[in-house]
């Protein structure tokens, strides 16, 4: 079975992040970036999945700059065997239709027979490339998945929706997502680190792909403002000495919260 | 199908037992903002009727139904939003930013070669065409995007819009022929409710939410959040670290990867405010904290800040707010 997994390098969440006040694009350089949490739980079900099935081949994709390099190596630390990493000028500010074009052109060169993708990415929060990639491959879709079960001809899992979960079965090839409730990927110990350097990465153009940025040939969205907001400022604070509920009531009162 | 000026198509969101989301009313409202709404109900027949009538009357001038069945999993929605795009020949596609909205939002887009934007907190109209508004990183920046050409598909942030639209006396029901795709699907069970219907409010859109933290220490003792959520008539929310520690499920959970609420009042109890978590609620109007720690980063951001034990503090003010009302 070969399963690829979608990772993606985002701005570290733990620092300001910052968007670009002339294109409206995450500013990379304004802070630390990482490999999205989430798409290394992705990568965490395809390697459990390995464990037990050493013909299992597990690739990590992803679409970035250049200097994603070391994300994508540590994609191949923590565990994946071998990586593809989508490069291109004309990829700066792709749109959701672009990226999940350029995704599906890579997963449908490599030929995946199920593709693990986190549910939602912290940058984009967009949460439909993976629906968007099924519809490209028409592969069966499980969005959402905060339980994965791997068989030789289809997951099984739970699915949380909008109103509760329930069980799904979707037959390979597949595209699924998964939630944060599913466990952390292990850590990449030296060993890894170590075989990680020695693992291919596969680097693709557009051209490669045969696939084109060009405007003209499909729609895309682009960002036509972007203003910034004042930062929140700190109000009144506090210590309590007995009376705080007191005070707090006054201050609901008084601004008409209660 | 009569000719409506500007055709504004909506996909109405059918919960397991066959109401219209409470995302109805907004998407309509904000179709409205933009030309006529027209609104697809593609949900199993025996069901459907209500969330027709939802449908009719949060304003939708005409309401096109399919039944679907049960199983298979976004594709038969897929298929009848095709169906009905291709109908109506819409200005703008509105769907909710639902886990099943999305779904289809992203798949429509593919099929019909269209620009997607996505998590909207407000429509509107320019001369150069239809433009979203979104909220990016916890509030801290406003963009805007719109489609190079064509239409636009947009998923809409529950609970942001304000605007509804009037009822349409003379609004219309008609079926929509679908040609099934026969795309690959994956099939799901019926969906088991997660809770009993609550009469607390819903979290998105709520006008006051109580959300609790790690501090809160134990399930049990989360209670003290219930408690003082109904005091103040509030929805029920959580930082990760509750969710995780299983004091409350994951759809109660506030932040980047959980809901982001803009309420009148947000109240923070035994949360430390990590900039996940002030990612979700940090647009709210005004902001209460309660925790032990004068130096947690929730602090910086609260309008009324209280340094102290919530075990102590939140007991009397639920008590002060009982007492009120008596
Ligand atoms: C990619 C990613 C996404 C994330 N998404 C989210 C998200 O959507 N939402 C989210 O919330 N987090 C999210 N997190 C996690 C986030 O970083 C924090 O770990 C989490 O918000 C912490 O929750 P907490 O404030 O309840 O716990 P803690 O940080 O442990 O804080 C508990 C607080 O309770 C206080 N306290 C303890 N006892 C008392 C007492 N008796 N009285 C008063 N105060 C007391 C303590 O002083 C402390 O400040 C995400 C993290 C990552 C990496
Ligand atoms: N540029 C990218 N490269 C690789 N994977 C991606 C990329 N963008 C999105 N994904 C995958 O799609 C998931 C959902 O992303 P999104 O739809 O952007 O929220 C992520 O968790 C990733 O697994």
């Amino acid at each position: 079975m070969k399963i690829f997994v979608l990772v993606k390098e985002v701005p570290d969440t733990y620092e300001d992040r910052r968007l670009d006040m002339e294109t409206g694009l995450a500013d990379r350089g304004a802070g630390q970036v990482v490999l999205d949490e989430i798409t290394e739980r992705a990568l965490e079900v395809a390697l459990k999945y390995a464990d037990a099935n050493p013909d299992a081949e597990v690739v990590a994709l992803s679409m970035a700059p250049e200097s994603a390099t070391s994300s994508i190596r540590r994609a191949l630390a923590i565990g994946a065997g071998s990586a593809v990493h989508v490069v291109d000028e004309a990829l700066h500010g792709a749109d959701l239709g672009l990226t999940a074009t350029v995704l599906a052109a890579a997963i449908r060169r490599g030929g995946a027979d199920l593709v693990i993708t986190g549910n939602l990415s912290t940058d984009g929060a967009g949460g439909v490339i993976p629906a968007m990639l099924a519809e490209h491959l028409n592969y069966a879709q499980a969005t959402n998945l905060s339980a994965v079960q791997i068989a030789p001809d289809a997951v099984t899992a739970t699915r949380e929706t909008d109103y509760g979960s329930q069980q799904v079965t979707a037959p390979l090839p597949a595209v699924v997502s998964i939630t944060e409730a599913l466990p952390e990927a292990r850590f990449p110990n030296f060993k890894g680190i170590m075989a990680a350097k020695k693992k291919p990465i596969e680097v693709l153009s557009l051209a490669d792909l045969g696939v084109t940025a060009d405007p003209a040939e499909a729609p895309q969205t682009i960002l036509t403002a972007v203003s910034e907001k004042p930062p929140r400022a700190g109000g009144v604070k506090i210590v309590d000495e007995g009376d705080a509920a007191v005070q707090l009531i006054d201050f609901l009162v008084k601004n008409r919260l209660v | 199908m009569p000719h409506y000026e500007s055709p504004i198509l909506v996909l109405i969101d059918v919960t397991p037992s066959g109401a219209a989301a409470p995302s109805t009313a907004q998407l309509i409202g904000a179709a409205a903002q933009l030309g006529t709404p027209v609104a697809l109900v593609a949900a199993p027949a025996d069901s459907a009727k209500d969330a027709v009538d939802s449908a009719v009357a949060a304003g939708a001038q005409l309401v096109l139904t399919t039944d679907v069945d049960d199983g298979p999993i976004a594709v038969p929605i897929v298929d009848a939003m095709q169906a009905a795009y291709r109908t109506v020949q819409p200005d703008a596609v509105l769907i909710s930013n639902s886990i099943a909205g999305r779904d289809v939002a992203g798949r429509l887009a593919v099929r019909e070669h269209l620009a997607l934007s996505v998590d909207a907190v407000d429509v509107a109209r320019d001369d150069e065409g239809i433009v979203a508004h979104h909220s990016v990183y916890g509030g801290a920046y406003l963009t805007h995007s719109a489609p190079t050409f064509g239409t636009p598909v947009i998923t809409v942030r529950q609970g942001t819009i304000d605007t509804r639209a009037k009822s349409a006396p003379e609004a219309r029901v008609e079926k929509l022929t679908v040609e099934p795709s026969g795309a690959a699907v994956a099939v799901g069970t019926v969906v088991e409710a997660l809770q009993i219907a609550s009469s607390r409010p819903e979290l998105r859109g709520a006008r006051v939410v109580v959300s609790g933290g790690r501090g809160l220490g134990s399930k049990e003792n989360f209670s003290l959040v219930e408690d003082l959520a109904d005091e103040l008539n509030a929805a029920i929310g959580a930082s990760r670290a509750a969710v995780d520690a299983g004091f409350i499920p994951f759809p109660h959970q506030v932040g980047q990867t959980g809901v982001s609420v803009s309420p009148q009042l947000y109240v923070a109890i035994g949360i430390s405010g990590a900039i996940q978590h002030r990612a979700g609620m940090q647009t709210a109007k005004t902001i209460v904290a309660i925790n032990k720690d004068p130096g947690s980063p929730i602090f910086d951001v609260a309008d009324f800040g209280i340094v102290g034990d919530l075990f102590t503090v939140v007991p009397q003010v639920v008590d002060a707010l009982r007492g009120r009302k008596k």
